[in-house]
This record gives C-alpha cells, sequence and structure tokens, in this order.
C-alpha cells in the first residue's frame, strides 16, 4: 500500500480498513424508528428492498448515464416531463401539466407550478429548456434528438417552446417520458466533462426520493415529504427507505426471498413459475404466463451472408422453429409466444390480423421443407439437411451469450427444430461481451436478442428491425444489416404520424408489416416477461390482474419507473 | 546484512517494473475494445453521435496518445496511487473501487491463512510425536486437503447456513442494517464472515498439518537427531531442534500463501457473494473493465512483494544460514 497514495487515500484506507468498507454518504444518521433494530438498521416495515436491476456496485447517480446510473436515479430523484401508461397506451402528465403541437413544427409545453427541486429552488421551464438543450453537446447520449429538433426555449416561468427541423412525432413522445429534467442552477456550473461523465453523488431532484448513503452492494433511497406530486398529483410513495441491492446470484435471491428479506425481484429466476405456485412469492397473474410481457426476444439472421439473404430462407427458418417447445419445456411458460408480426400484446390494436392471417407464419415443419423445396434449396448428399444452391453447405452458427442459461436452452430448441425441417444449425455460447462485439461488426450468423422494451408506439420497433444506413457499427438496431430502402422510408413515415392519430399509424404499420412478413428480415420468438416477483412478509397490494389490485407494471428496470413503476410503489400498503 | 537486503530490494524494484509493464501491456494489446463496449452499452446508434462518443471516451481514457506517453502516463499517475477509472463502474477511480473491497477479503484471508498456519503447524507436529493422532490427522488432513474450496463452500453453506440457519448464507453483512460504528453491526459482519473463513481455513488446515508432520519424520530421521540421540541427548531437545528445521519449508509456503492472498478468496468470495477483490475481479473479466483489472493485479503484486520481503526479514531471524552467508559476504 506504500506506493505513494494521496493522503486522502490513506485516510480513506484507514477509515475503511476499521470497520468494513462503507462509504456513508447520508452523514450516518439512523432512523432507529419501530421494528427497527437500532443501530444504522432500517425499520423494516417502511423499507422496500429490491434487487433484479443492479449487477454491480452502484456506479453513479447522473441521469444522462441512463446506461449505468444506480436504479432509480432516473424515476426517484430526476424526473420527466411526461409518464406512459401501457394500460391505456396514453401519455400521462408528470411534471408538465399538458404539452400540445401549436403549428406543425412547434409543440408548447405546460408546467405545473410550484414543483421545487429538493434544495428548495423553484423548478420552471428554464430548467426544462437547460435539460434537453444538454443534447447540444456533441458527445452525449441523446446529440442526436438535435438532429431533427431545432430549438428549446423558456417562454415564462412555466411555459417552454420547442421549434422542431423536422417533427418526429412517435419519437417526440417517446422523448417526453424519456428524457430526465436537471436543475440548472447546479449542472450549469459545471464543466462539460463533468456533465457527461460526473458521479453526481449529491444528486439534487424533483423527484419523490433522494439518496440517504450507498455502499458497494446497495443504494438507499429515502422518501421526501414535501415531494410536489403529494399535492400536485395526490400520490404518495409508501416505503419511506427504498434500498436497492445489487443482484449476487440467482441462488441467493431466491433464498432471500424465501426469508422475507428480499420484498421485489425483478430479474428472471429459473423456476419462478414454482415458487409462485407454493404461494412463496406473488406475480402479476397466477396463472402462465405469470407476467406481463416487456420485449420480444427475436432470432436475428445476419442478411449479409448466404443464405440468410435470402427473404425464402428466412421464412422457412421462421417455419421450423418449435416456439412452444421453448415457453413449456424451457421457460415453464413464464414467456408467451410471439405475434408473426413480433408486437406486443399491449400493441394488439396494430397487428394487420388479415394480413396476418394471410401471410403470418406459425411452426410448421412441413410447410418449412416446402419452402425450403420451392426456393431451390435440396439435399444433394443425402445427409438430411439442405446445401445452398450452388451445392455449398449449410452450417450456420447461433450465438447466445454463455451463463444465459434460459437462452441457451432456447437455442438448442431453435438448433433441433430447424434440423427437423432441414436448416443445419449448431449452437455457441461466447462470452456476452465477446458476442456484442461480433454482433455488431456483423461477424455472426444467428443471435437472439431483445434490446428493445415496450414503448409508447411500434415505430421504436420498426426503427429496430429497419434502420438504415448500415454502419461499420451496428450497436443498437439492425443488427441483421438487412437494407431494404422502401421499408425504412415507410418507417419514417410512420415516425411523422402523429401519435393521436392511430388509424393514420395503423395505415401505415400495416403496410411495413406486409414487408416483414414477406422478407421476415429478423424472426420474432417469444415475449419475455417483465420479471417481477414479490414477497408478502412486509408489503401488500401488489400490482396484478385480481379484481382490485392495482395495473400497473411493478418493475424497477431502466425507464420502468415511467411506465409504471413508480405508480406502483404509490399504491403498496404495509403488511399489518 | 545490508548488502543483503540492497540486493533484495534491488530484485523487487526489478520484478515490480517488469510486472507493471506486462500489467499494462496486457488489456492493450488484448482484443477487444473497451470503448466500444461503453458506446454500445449507451445504446447509440446514429453513426455520427458514435463518433463523438468514440473520440470523447478515447480522450477520457488516453487511448488516443501514443503508445510511449500511454506507458509514462500510467507511471506518472500509478506512483500518484491513481489507477485510472473504472469502466464497470464508471466514472468511479479504480483505487477507490479497489479498496471498497480490500478490507473484505484481508479480513477474510490474513486471519485464515494465519490461524490455519499456526494450528496447522500444531497439529501435524503433535501427529509426527503420537501415533494415535497421526491416525486420525492424516487422514482428516488428507481429505481436507483434497477437497476442493467450493465445494467445501458449499457444503459448509448447506448444512450451517440452510439447514441449521446459524449464519447467513451471502453478503458482507445484512440487508437491514447500514455500516457504522454498533455492536450491533459488528456481530451482523462477524456472522456473515464465518462460513467463508471456515472454508478458507479448513482446506488450508490441512495441507499445513500433513506438511508438518512429514517434515518433523524427515528431520527425526535425519544424521544429526541420530547423532543427537547416540549422545543420549534428552527427545525433547531434538525435537525441539527438529521442529526449528521443519517449519522454515513451512515459512517460504506460508510467503506464498500471503502473496496470493487475492486470488485464494476469489472462488470463496463468489459461492458467498463476499463483497471483495475476489467478486470484483470475476466481474471485471466479466465487464471487460481493463483497468479494474489492471488494478487489482497491481494489487495482487504488491501483495505479493511485501509478503515475500516480509518473509525475508523473518528468515533471518529464524535461519542461522541466511545470518551466516551475510557476515560471510560470499553467495
Amino acid at each position: 500500500m506504500g506506493t505513494g497514495f494521496r493522503g486522502r487515500r490513506i485516510a480513506a484506507t484507514l477509515a475503511v480498513i476499521a470497520l468494513a468498507a462503507t462509504a456513508c454518504t447520508g452523514g450516518g444518521s439512523s432512523a432507529g424508528g419501530p421494528g427497527g433494530k437500532g443501530g444504522g438498521a432500517l425499520p423494516r416495515n417502511e423499507t422496500l428492498y429490491t434487487t433484479g436491476t443492479q449487477w454491480g456496485p452502484p456506479a453513479n447517480y447522473n441521469p444522462l448515464h441512463n446506461w449505468d446510473h444506480a436504479t432509480g436515479t432516473k424515476g426517484l430523484v430526476y424526473e420527466t416531463l411526461f409518464h406512459f401508461d401501457p394500460n391505456e397506451g396514453k401519455l400521462t402528465p408528470w411534471l408538465a401539466e399538458s404539452g400540445s403541437w401549436t403549428g406543425d413544427k412547434t409543440y408548447e409545453l405546460k408546467l405545473r407550478p410550484g414543483i421545487t427541486w429538493s434544495d428548495g429552488k423553484p423548478l420552471t421551464a428554464k430548467d426544462v429548456a437547460y435539460s434537453y438543450g444538454l443534447g447540444k453537446i456533441e458527445a452525449s447520449s441523446f446529440h442526436t434528438l438535435w438532429s431533427w429538433l431545432s430549438d428549446a426555449k423558456a417562454v415564462d416561468a412555466t411555459t417552454v417552446r420547442f421549434t422542431f427541423e423536422q417533427a418526429r412525432y412517435q419519437e417526440w413522445d417517446y422523448t417526453l417520458y424519456g428524457q430526465p429534467v436537471v436543475p440548472e442552477h447546479i449542472w450549469s456550473k459545471r464543466s462539460e466533462k463533468e456533465i457527461l461523465d460526473g458521479v453526481n453523488d449529491k444528486p439534487v431532484g424533483s423527484g419523490a426520493y433522494t439518496l440517504k448513503s450507498h455502499t458497494q452492494d446497495r443504494v438507499v433511497w429515502q422518501r421526501r415529504d414535501d415531494w410536489w406530486g403529494v399535492k400536485a398529483l395526490s400520490m404518495k410513495p409508501a416505503p419511506r427507505y427504498i434500498v436497492d441491492v445489487s443482484n449476487p446470484s440467482n441462488e441467493v435471491v431466491i433464498g432471500q426471498l424465501g426469508q422475507g428479506q428480499l420484498d421485489l425481484s425483478n430479474n428472471f429466476l429459473p423456476g419462478a413459475s414454482s415458487l409462485i405456485k407454493s404461494k412463496k412469492v406473488v406475480s402479476y397473474y397466477d396463472k402462465p404466463p405469470y407476467m406481463l410481457s416487456a420485449n420480444t426476444a427475436w432470432l436475428v439472421p445476419n442478411t449479409t451472408r448466404k443464405p440468410m439473404n435470402d427473404a425464402a430462407f428466412r421464412r422457412a427458418l421462421a417455419d421450423s422453429v418449435d416456439v412452444g417447445k421453448i415457453v413449456k419445456g424451457v421457460y415453464g411458460e413464464l414467456v408467451k409466444p410471439a405475434d408473426p408480426t413480433g408486437l406486443l400484446p399491449q400493441w394488439n390494436q396494430f397487428v394487420d390480423q388479415d394480413l396476418v392471417a394471410r401471410e403470418g407464419f406459425a411452426f410448421d415443419t412441413a410447410k418449412a421443407k416446402q419452402t425450403l423445396a420451392d426456393a431451390g434449396y435440396k439435399d444433394t448428399d443425402g445427409d438430411g439437411l439442405v446445401e445452398n444452391k450452388d451445392g455449398s453447405k449449410i452450417s450456420l452458427k447461433l450465438a447466445v451469450p454463455t451463463g444465459w442459461t434460459d437462452w441457451m436452452e432456447a437455442a438448442k430448441v431453435i438448433a433441433s427444430s430447424a434440423k427437423a425441417a432441414g436448416i443445419g444449425i449448431t449452437t455457441e455460447f461466447p462470452d456476452a461481451n465477446a458476442l456484442n462485439e461480433q454482433r455488431s461488426k456483423g461477424n455472426f450468423d444467428l443471435v437472439v436478442n431483445n434490446e428493445r422494451q415496450l414503448s409508447n408506439t411500434p415505430w421504436t420497433y420498426y426503427e429496430y428491425m429497419f434502420q438504415l444506413p448500415v454502419q461499420k457499427q451496428q450497436n443498437t438496431v439492425n443488427f441483421g444489416r438487412y437494407e431494404n430502402k422502401e421499408a425504412w422510408k415507410l418507417v419514417q413515415e410512420l415516425g411523422g404520424v402523429r401519435t393521436d392519430d392511430t388509424e393514420g399509424m395503423k395505415k401505415v404499420i400495416s403496410r411495413i408489416q406486409e414487408i416483414q412478413l414477406k422478407e421476415m428480415p429478423v424472426i420474432p420468438l417469444w415475449y419475455n416477461g417483465l420479471w417481477a416477483q414479490s414477497t408478502t412478509g412486509s408489503w401488500t397490494n401488489w400490482p396484478s390482474d385480481a379484481a382490485g389490485a392495482p395495473k400497473y407494471a411493478p418493475a424497477l428496470w431502466r425507464n420502468w419507473l415511467e411506465m409504471g413503476g413508480f405508480e406502483a410503489l404509490t399504491q403498496l400498503k404495509p403488511a399489518k | 546484512m545490508r548488502r543483503y537486503f540492497a540486493r533484495k530490494l534491488l530484485i523487487y524494484a526489478l520484478t515490480f517494473v517488469v510486472a507493471v509493464t506486462v500489467n499494462w501491456m496486457i488489456p492493450r494489446f488484448m482484443p477487444g475494445d473497451p470503448v466500444a463496449a461503453m458506446v454500445a452499452r449507451a445504446r447509440v446508434s446514429q453513426p455520427e453521435a458514435v463518433d463523438a462518443m468514440r473520440a470523447y471516451y478515447n480522450n477520457l481514457f488516453g487511448f488516443d496518445e501514443p503508445v510511449w506517453q500511454q506507458y509514462l502516463h500510467f507511471w506518472g499517475a500509478l506512483l500518484q496511487g491513481d489507477f485510472g477509472l473504472s469502466i464497470w463502474v464508471f466514472p468511479k477511480p479504480v483505487a477507490d473501487v479497489l479498496l471498497d473491497a480490500l478490507p473484505y477479503t484481508l479480513g477474510l484471508m490474513i486471519p485464515a491463512v494465519l490461524l490455519s498456519w499456526f494450528v496447522g503447524n500444531w497439529a501435524g507436529a503433535l501427529a509426527a510425536r503420537r501415533k494415535v493422532l497421526d491416525n486420525t490427522v492424516l487422514p482428516a488432513g488428507y481429505l481436507l486437503t483434497a477437497m476442493p474450496y467450493m465445494w467445501i463452500a458449499v457444503i459448509l453453506a448447506w448444512a450451517l447456513g440452510s439447514k441449521a440457519g446459524w449464519f447467513p448464507i451471502s453478503g458482507g453483512y445484512s440487508l437491514d442494517i447500514q455500516p457504522n460504528w454498533s455492536v450491533d453491526f459488528a456481530v451482523d459482519l462477524l456472522q456473515h464472515w464465518v462460513l467463508p473463513f471456515l472454508s478458507l481455513f479448513l482446506v488450508a488446515l490441512g495441507g499445513w498439518a500433513i506438511g508438518m508432520r512429514n517434515m518433523i519424520i524427515y528431520e527425526l530421521e535425519s544424521d544429526y537427531s541420530s547423532y543427537l540421540s547416540a549422545l543420549g541427548a534428552p527427545q525433547r531437545l531434538i525435537r525441539r531442534y527438529a521442529f526449528r528445521n521443519a517449519v522454515l519449508p513451512q515459512i517460504t509456503g506460508l510467503a506464498l500463501q500471503l502473496g496470493v492472498l487475492v486470488a485464494g478468496a476469489l472462488v470463496t468470495e463468489i459461492v458467498f457473494a463476499y463483497p471483495g477483490l475476489g467478486s470484483l475481479i470475476l466481474a471485471a473479466i466479466q465487464n471487460q473493465d481493463f483497468f479494474l483489472l489492471q488494478g487489482a493485479f497491481l494489487f495482487i503484486v504488491i501483495g505479493v512483494l511485501i509478503a515475500n520481503f516480509l518473509i525475508d526479514i523473518v528468515y533471518v531471524v529464524v535461519d542461522p544460514r541466511t545470518r551466516t552467508g551475510m557476515a560471510g559476504g560470499q553467495s
């Protein structure tokens, strides 16, 4: 240790070694209320213990670092202008009182009066304009917003006017409930580097919670009793403290749920269905699929390689996959098979049912074989597997990350059912990071991916399928490098349809689906659940489909606090 | 004396420089791109945004300088105790991440290594004297030392944790307590410490006991023992000499053990989700956090060097041959 550590470090080390690694930022004030152990223990009947979103130490509290900030940074401390209600398919006003398009390219937003930051200063239109303006910084993660937004201006204390270069209505709604608002009087004093990458470990936000303390494996949030929503929304989150614990391992989580130490786990637990059946934990549904649907798992073929560059082959592949076996055998019915369009159940109204009846696919080995034969794929060497049209062997590799046991099993099912139809697929399980790299560079045959979550619009799914141009590195969308100018034009057209114009959306989406079902750029497999297992020893009234129960999504996942996760907290009741 | 230590220190300094250089080289010449991983995690898809972010982070981590400059900067930062920023726990400095975890690992390993050494040597020495004891210590020792750490850890967790419910089976301290200066917290900390400690202690114990027993028996059959007993020296005296000679290799073994403190706890920490360096190393590998991995290895290197140095000093005290070597000025 004596290699010239700075004095600060030595002091820190001593303090740390003296009694366990702690980084008490809460000043060590302890709340030994009723039911507490005293001495720094939080009162059990006022504390909610959650896990399943954090896989390592809480890294930072910077809401602009949306991919790795501590769970709850956005949602509990920093808030967005709107929330999105998946049940209604509508934005609900949050910091904003209302917002409307006053012209084709201007959007005017009214803030609620009387909102204050946790340091007591008022939240005004200037804060909103400033927060959205941060996207102008080139290295910021939402810099692309400013390629179609041209100005965000505070007209008066509660009015913000946004002027657009190009009105992307669908994407704009998505931004309205996604982009956090930060206090200008604090952030404007910071350097660009600190804004983008600062730890921000004393976050001042407008939300219902403040940061109480954090250690290596947990974050403790404390409720603000002067939060504006108590009056304006008549909402009050029930737990005084929320402790989010980083996930050690599934076994440990199951043990902690069993002992009632954890209240909510938002991770996939193998065998969750048996825990639910034996009444150890509760979930949204008490029968299959037990969970709400959160995203779609897709089989993504690399369309730059043959034979995946042939739509007929991709359709045959889609027909060959025995999804039912995955749903039952691998997941114990914790997930639902996907619609042929891949659209989540919440978007059911946008599925063109006639089209699906005509063009949709379903597991059918015979049909897959027929499609292959019709397209000219023959088994020339008699090994039971078809060859490419030029006679070369087809032997594809399906890669899923090692350690993702459910996906590994699913991949095996896909490979064996494809084999039954005469398509040669073998599985491989590389390390997740290596796989990400191969995927973004286009060095793969087939992968399974579920990058895109439920959102306010299916547009996010279509961007995922068709986005052009294809670049050297495809980071989040169109991993299969599928190029179809017509489809991408339609997706952009959909982006320009107003979000309240459901009929207009349906029209464009139907045309997109026609291309999608014929071309199968990606193959929808199943809907991953919004994993949420809760215990009722300390908190009750968890969301469920039972009569009278709240219908929110009980999740603290990134961006889900704005989609019902926070509202679910307000409905909890302490167990008697 | 001074020459002996000067030479030792020079060797250590050289070792350190080489170790640090290799440590610096590995991530930089390994396949994989931490910045690309970072940008991918940020879920940015538009090309101009990706390029801007890449440039920014390349600059932040200093990847945009010539290699020799990177190397010199690395040394400069290192001597100030700055190991760079972690990628996995961005933007926390690596040194802070490691220092948060260090007390747990040291608190687990130092008692486990030292206690198992003392107890093991004592048991082994006794076993060498008494047939009855030998018949129990030897098989038990072989059994323990042959057990894989993780297996004994899982067995302990199941038996004393899940079944008996005496000890918690995961974490450094309970979910419902916050670190503070109180008896409650200390007790809680201790309860979580018992199982990981036991699993390390038991496995190491067997090895030491067997080693000691065999050495003592070997020494008792050596020429000087036979000569002493022929002279009619009391058995106790002979045994004392034998013990002193037998313990030397054990001390060397201890040095090696102390050196790899961190690595030894890796599996145990993962089984018990104990928040020490072992868990960090695994996480750093899984998340391609080069800087954290580098920092952890440096900690290990420094640990090995310090442990070896301490043992060198101890050797001067316990091994007369080292002392004569110094006085004689040869070798």
